[in-house]
């Protein structure tokens, strides 16, 4: 085996910068995190389970956000899995790809997230694919939960949310989150019926039911697939 | 909270696993990619909005709505996430100020 040649030690190299900067990032969307879960209720611990052992930057913002607005635990749960969903459909694009099996296979399934799997998938060769996979996903892992940790112990020492203006930060970084994944026509037609259909069903449902079936509307649009389909559009977004 | 915690975590886990462990024809239909890349995207923007928008079981108009327009500008000048959280929320923390 002549692995170790100059050139692969060299594009090993370039991806793992690449990985870095992934890491740093996303860092400052834990930072977020971390201030937003403790501001909305959360301890520290409970702050730092979500970000090692979640680890899906949405789903850990969507629990928090919807219990930090007064919904029940269940609809928050229910809203940051839906969330999760997208994961399965990155495993899907990896599976050939990595070719793990048996504990690698355990361990690779949480770092299944955004940046791993679009860092994976724009690699020209499969080892490169690899490599790529393994150095975003433990990069991104350690920079999320080192700046969540920062973000959450900061946010302790601050006090009322509101006073600075941290309750708009909220949806802010949810906006955020959603920017990227509307370059498509059929995603922002189901952006804006998502919208609508959550706030015109507030007023009727408890706090955080809206959410979850505004999640309906993404199935209605979803549903007819267009005859020249471009079906390869599960491209991963950037958080 | 530690239910809802874990319980996230543990489905969060088990959705990341069943992609890389399924057979690739059980999922990977046009109508099932659709539908995962879609339900994300419904998500995010009725959080977005019951976040901004809702007080309670109340549709209200305050200061978190200016603090989202500034984020859609902040992304459509294509600034970094922090700049956009942290504008959002020093735009919303000033105007309570100004509104006393």
């Amino acid at each position: 085996m002549n692995d170790d040649t100059q050139a692969w030690r060299q594009e090993r190299r370039q991806i793992n910068v690449d990985a870095l900067s992934i890491g740093l990032a996303v860092g400052t969307y834990g930072l977020s995190f971390g201030a937003l879960a403790v501001t909305s209720g959360f301890s520290l611990g409970q702050t730092m389970a979500l970000s090692s052992l979640t680890f899906t930057g949405a789903s850990q913002f969507a629990l928090v956000g919807v219990i930090g607005a007064g919904g029940s635990a269940v609809a928050g749960v229910l809203a940051a899995l839906f969330l999760g969903i997208r994961n399965s459909l990155y495993g899907l694009s990896l599976a050939p790809l990595l070719q793990v099996h048996g504990p690698r296979r355990l361990v690779a399934a949480h770092l299944v997230i955004d940046e791993s799997t679009a860092m994976t998938i724009s690699q020209p060769t499969p080892r490169a694919a690899r490599w790529g996979f393994w150095a975003t996903g433990v990069a991104v892992f350690v920079c999320w939960n080192t700046a969540s940790l920062l973000g959450a112990a900061g946010a302790e020492a601050i006090g009322d949310p509101e006073t600075f203006g941290l309750d708009a930060a909220v949806g802010a970084a949810f906006l955020a989150l959603l920017w990227p994944r509307l370059r498509q026509r059929d995603a922002r037609i189901t952006a804006a019926l998502g919208a609508a259909v959550a706030l015109a069903l507030t007023p009727f449902l408890p706090p955080g039911v809206p959410v979850l079936l505004a999640a309906a509307v993404a199935v209605v649009v979803a549903w007819p697939v267009p005859r020249r389909s471009d079906s390869d559009r599960g491209s991963a977004g950037t958080t | 909270m530690w239910p809802a915690v874990l319980a996230t975590s543990l489905g969060a886990y088990l959705l990341k696993l069943l992609g890389l462990s399924v057979s690739q024809q059980t999922l990977d239909r046009p109508r099932v990619r659709r539908i995962a890349t879609l339900v994300p995207v419904a998500l995010l923007a009725a959080l977005t909005a019951v976040q901004v928008f809702v007080s309670g079981s109340t549709l209200v108009l305050d200061a978190r709505a200016a603090g989202l327009a500034f984020a859609v500008v902040a992304l459509l000048l294509r600034a970094p996430f922090l700049v956009v959280v942290v504008g959002a929320a020093a735009v919303a923390a000033g105007l309570r100020t100004i509104a006393g």
